[in-house]
């Protein structure tokens, strides 16, 4: 047969299967799905009937207290280690079957950041281009300049900030479909975490699905559109971030010598704690209505805080 | 696959360069002491038949050869460079796969487009072309130091092309044992101690094997698969020998796959 056909041929096949796997209109498909994923380290459960749906262009929170079973759901993931049972697909491929093709379209950064020691910067970042069949050179010097990351460097020699910002660049620099993040703002400053939230975002706009894994609430509420709360190695609950963020309670702690409790009782104080000359409660309403009563107390002192997500876990999840 | 063979090359220049540099110049040191051996040798020879034959067993001086010729002299050499070049080989096999979780770098290598199949095929033919560049270097120093220090005396040529023929399937016994060890194990802390711990250990049990008698410790070191003092004294390899080696290294090989493809990565 003459290439010219053959060629056509090439190109039709190509294009169908394309369009076969196009999601129906409307329908945007899953990237990550799990159904019932369970590891097991000897006979301790890491993670037990994990089933979750991330879909295309969505940033997808995974969020829970240290131990929860957030890293072992990635690593499985991430063909890591390997599930006692259950189901893990990642572009509608099995994660443990075809790992190697899955990862060409994932970038992902761990919580903790270990490369080659005596490499300098950008031999490890040519190195990990040369993973990947494309020329990431332009992406890669673009995102160390906003990471102001010093290429000449020997990884030896960098702050543990700094190996995280050579895990967000090497991780980024292809240009991946699914970016996913386990805990990745550890070490960064300020600063650079809202120079990192900024590239995520701007990488969610061009259409990459983000999997991003945290116990900081605030950051997940930032960033997400939808979570999953894992705790004890279940998920409890796969929430809209609308629904979490009216959930949005504060820990107040107050001081005084005669604190009159009974202008606390609004709706929405729950879990109240009498110390000396300390009351302490949750609080979760109109905040206009708190700072009232607040301020019609003669106080020493007073404390607004973001319950830890383990007291938002133990009183609101159990 | 080409990008990780590189980068593990690489790693490895440095430690060729030491091995090369000790091998050659332990060739040379014990080779350099071979014209006053050779000029006093009946003396020589008469000192060594007062001492007990176990314990010239034990170091394999018994092989029939005598200690004056060149080759004879060569094997009490040779033995010695067997043992740098057994711990070079288990060191570069106990570390091969193990380095990536001992300095928790796995995830990084593991979270990248690449199987794990071909992450064991690539450090294993970086390690592979690593023990040859010692290899080659090795028969030039053999040649090299018999030609300087030999004053005249004849030898048989191929008698020790043969013995130098046998160094590679001798370092992929070590190599291959130890990288299955590394990953039957779940995390090997220290390459040093049990690379040195395998090549001495079977290096003892050859010695204890001269002195008790019988094949069967023997059929467990490759010191005595490939042993110096046979090959030299037969012009030959004992091929039911180097078909254990063989088999011990299909095995150490096909253990690393199966273990490796099924291993979980455990992070800090």
């Amino acid at each position: 047969m003459p290439e010219v056909f053959l060629n056509h041929a090439n190109a039709y096949s190509r294009i169908r299967v394309y369009f076969m796997n196009m999601p129906k209109e409307g329908k945007l498909m899953n990237i990550i799905e799990t159904n019932k994923l369970t590891k097991y380290y000897g006979k301790s459960p890491g993670i037990i009937d994990v089933s979750m749906e991330v879909k295309e262009k969505e940033i997808f929170g995974f969020i829970g207290p240290n131990g929860a079973g957030k890293s072992t759901t990635i690593r499985t993931l991430m063909g890591l280690i390997f599930p006692t049972s259950g189901k893990a697909e990642i572009f509608g491929k099995n994660c443990m079957k075809e790992g190697p093709n899955i990862r060409r379209d994932i970038g992902y950064l761990p919580s903790e950041v270990f490369y080659y020691e005596r490499m300098k910067v950008i031999d490890l970042l040519n190195y990990t281009a040369g993973f990947f069949k494309k020329d990431c050179k332009n992406r890669m010097n673009e995102l160390a300049e906003i990471m102001e990351l010093d290429l000449n460097r020997r990884i030896e020699d960098l702050s543990y900030g700094n190996k995280k910002k050579v895990g967000i660049v090497q991780g980024l620099l292809h240009s991946p479909k699914l970016i996913i993040l386990d805990e990745p703002t550890s070490g960064l400053d300020p600063l650079m975490q809202q120079k990192f939230f900024d590239i995520i975002k701007k990488e969610n706009e061009k259409g990459t699905t983000i999997f991003f894994s945290s116990h900081i609430l605030s950051e997940v509420q930032e960033l997400c559109n939808r979570v999953a709360i894992i705790k004890d190695g279940s998920i409890i609950r796969t929430e809209d971030i609308k629904t979490l963020r009216e959930n949005n309670y504060k820990k107040i702690t107050i001081r005084g010598d005669k604190i009159d409790q009974s202008k606390f009782k609004i709706k929405g104080v729950t879990k109240i704690v009498n110390g000396k000359n300390e009351f302490k409660f949750f609080y979760k309403g109109d905040i206009n209505k708190m700072t009232n009563a607040i301020s019609s107390e003669k106080l020493k002192d007073v404390l607004i805080e973001e319950p830890t997500l383990e007291e938002i876990f133990m009183h609101y999840y159990k | 696959m080409l990008n990780i063979f590189k980068y593990e090359f690489k790693m490895y220049q440095k430690s060729i360069l030491l091995w090369m540099i000790s091998i050659v110049g332990l060739l040379f040191a014990m080779m350099a002491f071979y014209p006053s051996f050779g000029n006093d040798s009946e003396i020589l020879e008469k000192m060594l038949k007062n001492y007990p034959e176990e314990l010239l067993k034990a170091f394999g001086m018994s092989g029939g050869i005598p200690l004056s010729s060149v080759l004879g002299y060569f094997v009490f050499t040779f033995v010695l460079v067997q043992l740098c070049l057994a711990i070079q080989a288990a060191n570069y096999g106990f570390s091969i796969l193990s380095v990536e979780e001992r300095e928790f770098t796995a995830d990084y290598l593991m979270s990248k487009p690449v199987s794990r199949v071909r992450i064991i095929n690539a450090k294993f033919l970086a390690a592979l072309l690593a023990l040859t560049i010692t290899n080659i270097v090795t028969w030039i120093g053999s040649f090299g130091c018999i030609e300087i220090f030999r004053e005249g005396k004849e030898y048989d040529a191929t008698k020790l092309i043969i013995l130098l023929a046998t160094i590679l399937l001798f370092q992929l016994v070590f190599l291959t044992v130890g990288m299955a060890i590394s990953v039957v194990l779940r995390r090997i802390r220290s390459v040093l101690t049990f690379s040195i711990s395998l090549a001495f250990g079977t290096y003892i049990l050859n010695s204890v094997r001269a002195i008790v008698g019988g094949e069967t410790l023997g059929y467990l070191s490759p010191f005595y698969h490939f042993d110096p003092a046979y090959i030299l004294k037969n012009g030959n390899l004992d091929i039911s020998m180097v078909l254990i080696s063989i088999v011990f290294i299909i095995v150490s090989v096909s253990v690393t796959y199966v273990f490796y493809l099924k291993r979980d990565i455990y992070s800090l």
